[in-house]
């Protein structure tokens, strides 16, 4: 096979040899970790979890249940109630119940004091909540502690403040909340997620519905306590837990006023048909394929570690992720070594590891497709390096891995694969960077390396992207408003911009 | 207002030269900055709120939408290029032409919307107006939609608004000129390129604000303008993968639903006309209601830009 970067390359790469430890060759480099778990015994898992309608847990109409597993062992951790139609129905009649009388007549004041207090409370049990969300996701225990459940925390800490103060956001209009809004998750940052959802909705004064993925509902179930120990009015929030029907049921629902999903880009367009129509507010955050370029001049090391962190940062799975690297042509062996290098040191395995860099696949679905995709790859003519690590015996694992001689047609450069699987592609000039980063349907995210600042500002107004990291990747901020160009959907969640997702604005 | 064969001249009349023929106007498309009539070779006759036969009009068809779409394309990052306070001046200098215009488009909007002439006039100042007014936006959008972010990490953050890309204008069927201006300033004055579909029974006041745009340093392309029959329109403007943004104002009521199923196939922006809201009634001189930066935000993809602070 040719090798396409080092064939056209304009100017001879230097040395070939890495300057960074490590031999470029995919031989794990010895290092020794000791086993570092982290304790599960602060989770207490019930044997059974209800849906939580009107304040209280409730078994869905017919007891029917599914069961949630810990995707790192495949082992049961609990079942949990499958919604009906009717159960949706009951809990979008309990929303609107409290919007009419509850939640929707208190002042901005008092509101604020409630979205405190669940900040506080994730604040308080936050380590609870880590550890439940890498059992039941695969996420890394690291990740978990230090990124999904502080974000959390801070996404209610934000919104409460505006709670009280959203004649300040909306100069000239007065904000009133849409109603009831329907709000459907993904598994891949749980309660990160429900958090951008629910902490401006109720901000704003509406009341919601939320379904979280049938893979991952324990966390939001867990939410649910914290909102009784909140004393958050009942019927406020309620959670539904199921299959997708359930989530489209959820979003069509004649009683629903706004109706949020973050998701793939396919289910999303099924939800704007089926809002299609109506009054229905619609907000979509989606998928996405994005371009992380490294110009010639970039710090390379700093660079190395934030193209690691662009697409092994939560197993990949991870709407925003850097998939595409596009790296100019005469750096490209340099970085290609150095990254082959960096994968050898990634740990991969239990989730519950602090050492641990990947966890586990979320499901066995979700392993299913990145194993298509990289088989299809490979069949396509795409050059396949992973680096030798062990995989665990039980569980759902995949290798970081890395692809070169990647064309802009093969499927790993054009699907979103939400893996830890790259593709490197390379560029000449920073036109040609423009067009193969914007040669998608989506437009989430893209990360610009280089030292140049007028260049780094020139790149980001080119690329058809809502999220630009220069010089780094994968940052979240509660203040910093999220969402994607095109097919990635629209809306923004974070920040003032994420309030007016969840607001009418009426003349003053 | 002289009536010869029928038909009643939308010129102004002059009483001393009664006896002269006027030369009338071909009602033509406006695409990427020309006057093409339709490919198709059809036409329809558009007629006075009366009834009187006004003019025929061109009937565009779904390869007229399409050159129109990809002139749209081809168009907009010039416009969007182009310094706000540019654009400001651009669409600033449609209002000084209208105003030229002023006795034409009054005698206009009169005949298709059945008004009297102090109506027609209030009409035709208002819309001149309204260019005024989001003219003016163009270079403070982003300053009051845009944001710097107070992340909690050393990073510069900041979101700026930036032109979605190509709209879809479906114009308000009643309001011929003034309901047309106050959907196709929004998006223009931020950077998009619209592609226009005029009142269907109402189209002739809007073929001439073509003929405004088309002399006023607007570019080729950036506006461009369909007459025809919506039913036949809509369903390939809302299905055009290369349009990226949809005003369904002036979308009837049995074509809504069916739009807004398309335009969910490409995830498309929607601005829709809520469904409390009669195109009929809605009053358009009310600046209130008119005149609102949110029309102009519905058309604005939000950019956030993470920059790290440090050595």
């Amino acid at each position: 096979m040719v090798d396409r970067a080092r064939g056209t390359s304009l100017i001879p790469a230097p040395d070939p040899s890495p300057s960074s430890w490590g031999f470029g060759d995919g031989q794990a480099i010895p290092w020794e970790y000791a086993p570092a778990p982290e304790a599960r015994d602060i989770v207490t898992l019930r044997e059974r979890y209800g849906l939580f309608i009107n304040g209280r847990s409730v078994p869905a109409a017919g007891g029917a249940t599914f069961t949630s597993i810990d995707p790192s062992t495949e082992r049961p951790l609990a079942e949990v109630a499958r919604a009906t139609p009717a159960d949706v129905d009951k809990a979008v009649r309990a929303a609107r119940r409290a919007e009419r009388r509850s939640w929707g007549q208190l002042p901005g004041k008092e509101r604020a004091k409630y979205l405190f207090r669940i900040s506080r409370i994730l604040q308080e049990r936050s380590r609870e909540f880590a550890v439940l969300e890498s059992m039941d996701s695969g996420k890394p225990i690291k990740e978990s502690r230090d990124v999904d459940i502080p974000l959390a925390a801070n996404h209610f800490w934000y919104y409460a403040g505006w709670a009280d103060k959203l004649d300040y956001a909306f100069p000239g209009r007065v904000a009133r909340p849409l109603g009831v809004a329907a709000q459907i998750i993904p598994w891949n940052f749980p309660l990160l997620m429900l958090a951008w959802k629910i902490a401006p909705a109720l901000a704003a004064g509406n009341t919601v519905v939320l379904k979280p993925a049938s893979t991952t509902p324990l966390s939001a179930l867990l939410f649910a306590d914290v909102c009784v120990q909140a004393d958050l009015p009942p019927g406020t929030v309620n959670i539904v837990t199921g299959p997708g029907e359930i989530g489209m049921h959820l979003a069509t629902h004649p009683d629903v006023d706004k109706v949020a999903f973050t998701g793939s880009t396919e289910i999303g367009k099924k939800i704007g048909r089926g809002v299609a129509g109506t009054d229905k507010a619609l907000t979509l955050e989606l998928g996405g394929k994005a371009a992380n370029i490294v110009f010639d001049d970039a710090p390379l090391d700093q660079a190395i570690e934030g193209i690691v962190n662009g697409i092994y940062f939560n197993q990949g799975e991870v709407c925003c992720a850097g998939s595409r690297l596009l790296v100019q042509e005469s750096i490209a062996d340099t970085v290609i070594d150095k990254l082959k290098d960096r994968l050898s040191t990634i740990r991969v395995g239990d989730p519950l590891d602090k050492n641990t860099d990947v966890g586990a696949i979320n499901s066995k679905a979700q392993l299913d497709k990145i194993t298509e995709l990289v088989a299809s790859g490979v069949a396509e003519g795409a050059d396949l390096y992973q680096p030798a690590c062990d995989l665990p015996e039980r569980g759902y694992f995949f290798r970081p891995t890395l692809f070169t001689n990647v064309a802009q047609s093969h499927r790993i450069a054009q699907e979103e694969i939400f893996g830890p699987v790259l593709s490197v592609l390379t560029f000449r000039t920073p036109d040609e960077a423009v067009e193969k980063a914007n040669n998608t349907a989506y437009g989430l995210s893209a990360g610009i390396w280089t030292d140049k600042g007028s260049r780094i500002l020139d790149m980001v107004s080119r690329m058809k992207a809502g999220v630009v990291w220069a010089n780094t990747f994968n940052k979240f901020d509660p203040t910093s408003p999220f969402g994607g160009y095109k097919e990635s959907g629209f809306g923004r969640e974070g920040g003032m911009h994420g309030l007016h997702a969840y607001v009418r604005l009426e003349d003053r | 207002m002289a009536a010869r064969d029928g038909r009643r001249s939308v010129t102004p009349a002059d009483p001393e030269a009664a006896a002269r023929i006027d030369v009338r106007k071909t009602y033509k498309l406006y695409i990427g900055g020309a006057f093409p009539r339709t490919e198709s070779g059809r036409s329809y006759l558009v007629s006075a709120a009366d009834g009187t036969p006004l003019a025929n009009a061109c009937r565009a068809s779904r390869k007229d939408l399409r050159d129109a779409v990809r002139a749209a394309r081809k168009a907009q990052p010039g416009w969007a290029g182009k310094t706000a306070m540019n654009r400001g001046q651009v669409l600033y200098r449609v209002a000084e032409l209208m105003e030229g215009r002023r006795d034409q488009f009054i005698a206009e909007v009169a005949a298709a919307e059945g008004l009297r002439g102090p109506r027609a006039a209030a009409v035709v100042d208002r819309a001149i107006d309204r260019w005024v007014w989001y003219a003016g936006w163009a270079d403070k959008i982003a300053q009051v939609l845009g944001s710097t972010n107070p992340v909690a990490a050393p990073f510069f953050n900041f979101t700026i608004p930036e032109a979605t890309g190509v709209v879809g204008v479906v114009a308000p069927e009643t309001s011929s000129l003034l309901g047309l201006v106050s959907r196709l300033a929004p998006p223009l004055v931020s950077g998009n390129a619209v592609v226009l579909i005029t009142s269907e029974t109402r189209p002739l006041p809007a073929v001439t604000l073509s003929e405004v745009l088309a002399t006023s340093d607007v570019p080729g392309g950036v506006v461009n303008v369909l007459t025809g029959r919506k039913a036949e329109l809509i369903p390939v403007m809302a299905a055009h993968v290369d349009v990226d943004a949809l005003d369904t104002w002036g979308v009837p009521e049995t074509l809504r639903l069916e739009t807004e199923q398309l335009a969910a196939d490409d995830v498309k922006r929607l601005s829709r006309r809520p469904r409390s809201v009669d195109d009929a009634r809605f009053d358009w001189l009310d600046d209130r209601a008119s005149e609102r930066p949110e029309w102009i935000a519905a058309f604005l993809e939000m950019k956030t830009v993470w920059h790290p602070i440090g050595v």
